[in-house]
């Protein structure tokens, strides 16, 4: 294949590829940061404490984890296909990627949540704040960068994910890599695809980490 | 304004009870500060975790300022919307100052006020007028990690003090700082209980702390107030344990045929020249074996352990004579006197050492 071939092909597979990616990272982070920060709550000793939504959430969240993507994308086609009309291409494989990614969100959150010091959470109490005041002003802007860092190993998952999303029905640099890479034994399109997936990750790495680090100083500039 | 009736806290773990208050009754009147000191373990902590309902008492009652805070709390652990009303306008200092450092100095003073919900503006102006009131004026958009101890307890001070509570509760709120800032940050106290009304109910382990601000204090062992009054009323309690602590005096009789007694000065008494009187309107000899002089609680308070010639029965007209003079004269039983100052005069006693250098 020639540049002239290449290009379009890796244009449209870098861009579907981060479609993908930040749309089910988004619906990651809008399912999974509730999900986690109930585990926390609802813990022994927690302000919510309640065994059986605990134990209900944790199995959920377990089985989620533990079931490999390939799997779970199979097992899920119905479940996409009632959501988004169809199990082939970008859109549809929002569903899957986000279900798989929930439970991994989920319990980064959890441990995020959990290092805050509770003394902040007892001082809020002490002012009269509520269980919400408590999670919005205290545990969520003191996690802030251990969350931002969890999102961004999220986002690296899910690239990885949506490689494997390529493999069925989906779209991307992944399906592109295994269409045109492997089954037609192009060496070089399928080095160029792997440079331009360690290219993105290097780069999302890089923003997460920056992010992180400017969170972080604010609290900690003299101490 | 604080009362607590047989406040009873009771912590279970898998396979056994601890019991952490039993059957506490604090009184806290209005305007003073009121100390409660004991070693760590001995539930200090958790009284006044229970005073706020941080902690659920197991069984007794708690009432603040009139209202009967354990019949507010609900059945939940949740704290309920009445509950979390009253303890707005209850402050709370802690010994690890607990301040949020993702928000700036103002900002974590404007969190209660954001919880009471007061609008953007005035809750500015209000956090602004509390930081002057502490003394950090210039250091509104500072964060906490850029601040020194002492500085980060006045921010939790000023937070604390943003609802306009009529009562403080500090839990060691100096036991992170050294001495200076210690000192600093209980004038700080003592100024707003004065300058505010503020009624002030601190928990510490350091007996300076109870001398230098509280008007009141009590002693807490195992989960009990053992000892408990204003400190002028400790100070007159024959025996009393924090009197003691409060003002340690050493030294134990030269030989068996004396009489030992520990005189305690206050107020006006304090400057009357009562030894030397005694000394000669009974023609003896007095040694002094140990003193002290402090200010206690804003009150100059003096204390003396001296030694009489003779048995105690010999002696019984000179003691009713310092009674007279409105002091207050204990006679301190050979045995007692010799645990209390073995490990600190363990040879001589300093009326020993007086002798030789007369001599």
């Amino acid at each position: 294949m020639t540049w002239s071939e290449m290009q379009p092909l890796l244009t449209q597979g870098t861009y579907d590829t981060l479609y993908m990616v930040l749309w089910s990272a988004l619906v990651t982070v809008v399912g999974g940061l509730p999900l986690g920060v109930l585990l926390v709550l609802t813990d022994k000793g927690g302000l919510l404490q309640n065994t059986v939504v605990n134990k209900v959430i944790g199995v959920i969240v377990n089985i989620g984890r533990s079931l490999p993507f390939i799997i779970l994308l199979i097992a899920l086609i119905p479940f996409t296909t009632w959501v988004v009309g169809t199990f082939i291409g970008p859109t549809a494989m929002i569903v899957p990627l986000a279900v798989g990614a929930i439970p991994f969100f989920a319990r980064l959150v959890e441990t995020a949540i959990r290092e805050v010091d509770h003394g902040l959470v007892e001082a809020v109490q002490s002012m009269g704040g509520s269980i919400p005041t408590i999670v919005r002003k205290v545990l969520l802007p003191q996690a802030l960068p251990s969350l931002v860092s969890g999102v961004t190993t999220t986002l690296i998952v899910l690239i990885g994910y949506s490689a494997m999303a390529g493999a069925v029905g989906g779209e991307g640099l992944g399906s592109k890599a295994v269409t045109y890479g492997f089954q037609r034994f192009d060496n070089q399109f399928m080095l160029i695809t792997v440079a331009l997936l360690i290219v993105i990750v290097t780069v999302i790495q890089l923003i997460g980490d920056l992010t992180v680090r400017l969170l972080a100083r604010r609290g900690r500039a003299a101490s | 304004m604080i009362t607590t009736t047989g406040l009873t806290k009771v912590y279970q773990s898998r396979d056994r009870e601890v019991t952490a208050l039993d059957g506490v009754d604090l009184h806290v009147r209005e305007g003073e500060v009121y100390g409660v000191i004991g070693q760590s373990g001995a539930g200090k902590s958790s009284l006044i975790r229970c005073v706020n309902l941080l902690e659920r008492p197991t069984s007794g009652t708690v009432t603040v300022a009139g209202q009967d805070l354990t019949a507010l709390a609900g059945r939940g652990r949740r704290a309920s919307a009445e509950l979390r009303r009253a303890r707005t306008r209850i402050g709370m200092v802690f010994q690890h100052f607990n301040l949020l450092d993702s928000r700036t100095v103002l900002d974590n003073i404007e969190l209660p006020l954001e919880i009471l919900g007061v609008s953007g503006q005035a809750r500015t102006r209000k956090a602004k007028e509390l930081l002057d009131l502490v003394g950090l004026a210039d250091k509104a958009k500072s964060y906490p990690g850029q601040l020194s101890g002492g500085q980060k307890q006045r921010v939790g001070i000023a937070r604390a003090l943003a609802g306009d509570p009529q009562v403080l509760l500090s839990d060691e709120a100096t036991s992170a700082l050294d001495p200076e800032t210690t000192r600093s940050i209980l004038q700080l106290l003592r100024d707003l209980n004065q300058q505010l009304g503020l009624t002030v109910l601190l928990i510490t382990h350091e007996m300076d702390v109870v001398k230098t601000i509280c008007d009141s204090a009590a002693l807490m062992q195992r989960g009990r107030i053992v000892e408990s009054g204003t400190v002028g009323e400790l100070l007159a309690t024959p025996g009393s344990e924090l009197a003691q602590e409060l003002f340690p005096v050493g030294g134990t009789a030269s030989g068996p045929d004396r009489t030992v007694v520990d005189v305690t000065f206050q107020g006006e008494s304090a400057s009357q020249p009562v030894i030397s009187q005694l000394s000669r309107t009974y023609n003896i000899d007095i040694s002094i074996l140990g003193a002290a002089m402090d200010t206690v609680g804003g009150k100059q308070i003096g204390r003396m352990r001296i030694e009489l010639p003779g048995r105690f029965e010999e002696n019984v007209v000179p003691i009713g004579f310092l009674r007279e003079q409105g002091l207050q004269a204990e006679v301190v039983d050979g045995e007692s006197a010799a645990t209390a100052a073995a490990p600190a005069v363990p040879e001589q006693t300093p009326a020993a050492i007086t002798k030789e250098v007369v001599k």
